[in-house]
């Protein structure tokens, strides 16, 4: 379970998050909304731990485990995986090479034993098809030269073969045509099960009904206004993020 | 293979932190007196029992040292004057060299080599004594030169047989002065630079390699020099001549101990390849860089230059320079045999207070010759690395290509990268392309890494690896992955 209590944030001395409380109960997805400048990508840095963010206040707890005090890596291994807004380019670094260093190290925080890359290219070649990627995808260098549905599909191949315990979407679906918002949809579905949870950031209802969530949650200032039902989704989309803000 | 990782790692556990190679073998020296005179030259020369023409050319090329007076100013590189006066010109162990077998080698140094991952015995796999390596890696032939002579050359019967030699070069003046006479010097010049002019006159030791017409070397040669004794000068001299048709490998690598004050090394190199020949050179370069604040380390100023004097020959010079204070180096290539190709893939980095002023020259003289440069810098701590690179294209050389890509990789905001191509084309059909990048370690790929569960170290060596892949790939196998090791060690904590 994901517990955030009180979390305040901020970055080059402005404060982003101002008290953010919110539980995701394992097994559950759940999604984040809100309109740009509300907190929604500041909110996935910090929990995967980037540094420039400064955590003034609050607790965030993974299945009891302090994530605050923990390092990018060791979040990692903990079973957090961020999939990135804009995915970051590895020139020279082999897309396979990468996944399965990234794989071995979580498996080594994690006492289990490394794969080798036979093991590893059986295991990524089925995630890759699954996500009807070619398969030589694992072989190009990490993002580079890839369109921006091939780097959102990257990452939720990273995320198939990583299996984390809470995986964080920011805005997976931005710059995504339908065909690939269905694809991209259907890896994060085939992730859910009763030890897999997520937080879908996003800034449309639309991502929405391919990944229906068990709960929404609008973030506006920095601060969750509302929560409810997926339905919220559906209202916010005829309603927009003002008339949310008047009756907040 | 050069170095066993097994060993490697063991090498790198005594040694503690940082420089894992810095160990000194205590080991009784007969030394030359300091200083650097005629005298000097003419005991280096008995001592080594050569002829009288050898002495003759190693004279001359003292006194067009002399005449040089000084150093170049050139290069980016920065150092306090050296007392050439104040350096043994010899430095050999006392038990005799020129040994028959390995087992008349010291004890102490093949235990320094075993410890530098340098086993110098021949396994002897056929004749079941010792079980096949388990990764299937081939043998290598190897020379150990410590510090001015060669203590042991492996594997030359096995060479003979097929006609190749691979023997220190002292020897090679004894046994085959006619091959050494015709081609030392002819690529290097005695009198060509300061440093090649003063290894003309001191150099001590070295590899010989000749591989007659027709014959494709049946294993890889490499030579692992080491530098031991205390105020000492290296200057070793290689010689490979590759005939009509043949081909080699040859693989390199060089460490040194810890020490405050700086030495020097100053090697010459020259390749030489005939009609159809194949040279490919390869370099792994770990001399001591000296401490965090730029003390102690070595100057190596070094020239290595490849002939390829035959039609459709080939030579291809591959480095990773990793260590040193100081390196001053462009392995060249003249490109005098139509059709003929050269090719310097480089990856140099610098850490700390290190400063790299490396590159290369690739004349064209024949028609249709190609060459290839491939290079990468990279920078960390204080350290400055400059490419320089000539591509020099002859009024005959028709119908030439170059294609010249250098790129520069920052670790930090308190180093340097420069890059100083010169291009001189004298000869209108000739096609010569220069490409440039400069970049640094983004915050944004650390974050990617370490998000994915790499730790920071990991995620550099990642980052730098994919960087310098280009390069690496043309590393003999197991050399690459030396090489990447060598590479992470190197820029160990340079992030952060």
């Amino acid at each position: 379970m994901l517990y955030i209590n009180g979390l305040r944030a901020a970055i080059d001395g402005r404060e982003i998050l101002k008290g953010i409380n919110l539980t995701v109960p394992t097994g559950e997805v759940h999604a984040i909304m809100g309109p740009n400048g509300s907190g929604k990508s500041t909110l996935s840095y910090v929990l995967s731990g980037r540094e420039d963010y400064a955590v003034t206040a609050g607790t965030v707890t993974l299945d009891g485990r302090d994530l605050l005090a923990m390092e990018p890596e060791a979040r990692a291994a903990a079973g957090v995986f961020l999939a990135f807004q804009y995915p970051v380019e590895l020139p020279g670094v082999g897309n396979a090479n990468f996944l399965r260093t990234a794989l071995n190290a979580i498996r080594r925080t994690r006492g289990e034993s490394e794969l080798d890359a036979v093991q590893f290219l059986k295991l990524a070649r089925a995630a890759a098809k699954r996500l009807s990627m070619p398969d030589d995808m694992l072989k190009r260098n990490v993002n580079v030269g890839f369109s921006g549905g091939e780097k959102k599909r990257n990452e939720i191949l990273q995320m198939a073969v990583l299996k984390p315990k809470l995986a964080v979407l920011d805005e997976t679906d931005s710059g995504l045509d339908i065909d690939a918002l269905r694809i991209v949809a259907d890896g994060v579905n085939a992730q859910r099960g009763p030890d897999f949870s997520a937080l879908v950031i996003t800034h449309y209802q639309r991502l929405l009904d391919y990944i229906v969530p068990d709960r929404v949650h609008v973030l506006m200032d920095g601060r969750i206004v509302r929560s409810g039902g997926p339905e919220l989704a559906h209202e916010l989309e005829a309603s927009g993020y003002a008339g949310l803000a008047e009756a907040a | 293979m050069a170095v066993d990782t097994d060993t490697l790692e063991t090498v790198q556990s005594v040694a503690g932190t940082g420089y894992k190679w810095g160990f000194e073998t205590d080991i009784e020296m007969d030394l030359a007196p300091k200083g650097l005179s005629e005298d000097t030259i003419r005991l280096i020369s008995a001592r080594k029992g050569e002829p009288e023409w050898l002495l003759a050319w190693r004279l001359k090329a003292y006194a067009s040292w002399l005449a040089m007076g000084e150093e170049p100013s050139w290069a980016r590189v920065e150092h306090a004057p050296i007392d050439y006066q104040d350096l043994h010109y010899y430095a050999a162990p006392k038990k005799k060299p020129g040994l028959k077998s390995l087992d008349e080698v010291d004890p102490e140094l093949l235990r320094t080599y075993e410890k530098l991952g340098i086993p110098l015995r021949e396994r002897a796999v056929l004749a079941g004594v010792e079980q096949a390596p388990a990764n299937g890696r081939a043998d290598i032939a190897i020379d150990a030169v410590f510090d001015s002579v060669s203590v042991a050359t492996t594997f030359r019967e096995t060479l003979s047989k097929s006609g190749v030699i691979f023997c220190p070069i002292s020897e090679a003046v004894r046994d085959h002065p006619d091959l050494v006479r015709r081609y030392l010097g002819s690529v290097v010049p005695a009198g060509d630079n300061f440093f090649a002019a003063l290894n003309s006159a001191v150099f001590t030791d070295g590899s010989f390699v000749f591989i007659p017409k027709g014959v494709r070397c049946p294993m890889e040669l490499s030579t692992y020099f080491r530098i031991n004794a205390r105020n000492t000068g290296q200057f070793e001299r290689t010689l490979i001549i590759v005939e009509e048709g043949s081909y080699v490998s040859y693989l390199e690598g060089c460490t040194a101990p810890m020490r405050d004050e700086n030495q020097l090394h100053a090697a010459v190199v020259e390749l030489v390849a005939l009609d159809d020949a194949q040279i490919k050179y390869s370099t792994v370069q770990n001399w001591y860089p000296g401490d965090a604040e730029g003390r102690g380390g070595i100057y190596n100023f070094v020239t290595k230059r490849g002939a390829c004097r035959g039609a459709r020959s080939k030579i291809s010079w591959t480095q990773v320079e990793t260590g040193s204070a100081i390196t001053w180096k462009y392995p060249s290539c003249i490109l005098q045999g139509d059709d003929s190709v050269g090719e310097f893939y480089s990856v140099a980095v610098t850490t700390n207070r290190q400063q790299a002023d490396t590159g290369t020259k690739m004349i064209h003289i024949g028609k249709n010759t190609k060459s290839t440069i491939v290079s990468k810098g990279i920078s960390a701590g204080r350290s400055n690395n400059t490419y320089r690179g000539l591509v020099k294209i002859l009024p005959k050389a028709a119908g030439a290509r170059n294609h010249t890509q250098c790129d520069s990789l920052l670790i930090g905001d308190r180093c340097g990268a420069h890059t100083v191509p010169y291009i001189e084309s004298r000869n209108p059909t000739a096609k010569v392309e220069h490409e440039a990048t400069t970049s640094k370690i983004a915050e944004d790929q650390l974050f990617y890494c370490r998000s994915r569960g790499l730790t920071e170290e990991d995620a550099v060596n990642l980052i730098v690896n994919g960087f310098c892949k280009e390069v690496l790939q043309e590393l003999p196998m197991e050399f690459a992955v030396e090489a990447q090791k060598l590479l992470a060690v190197s820029l160990e904590g340079s992030v952060g």
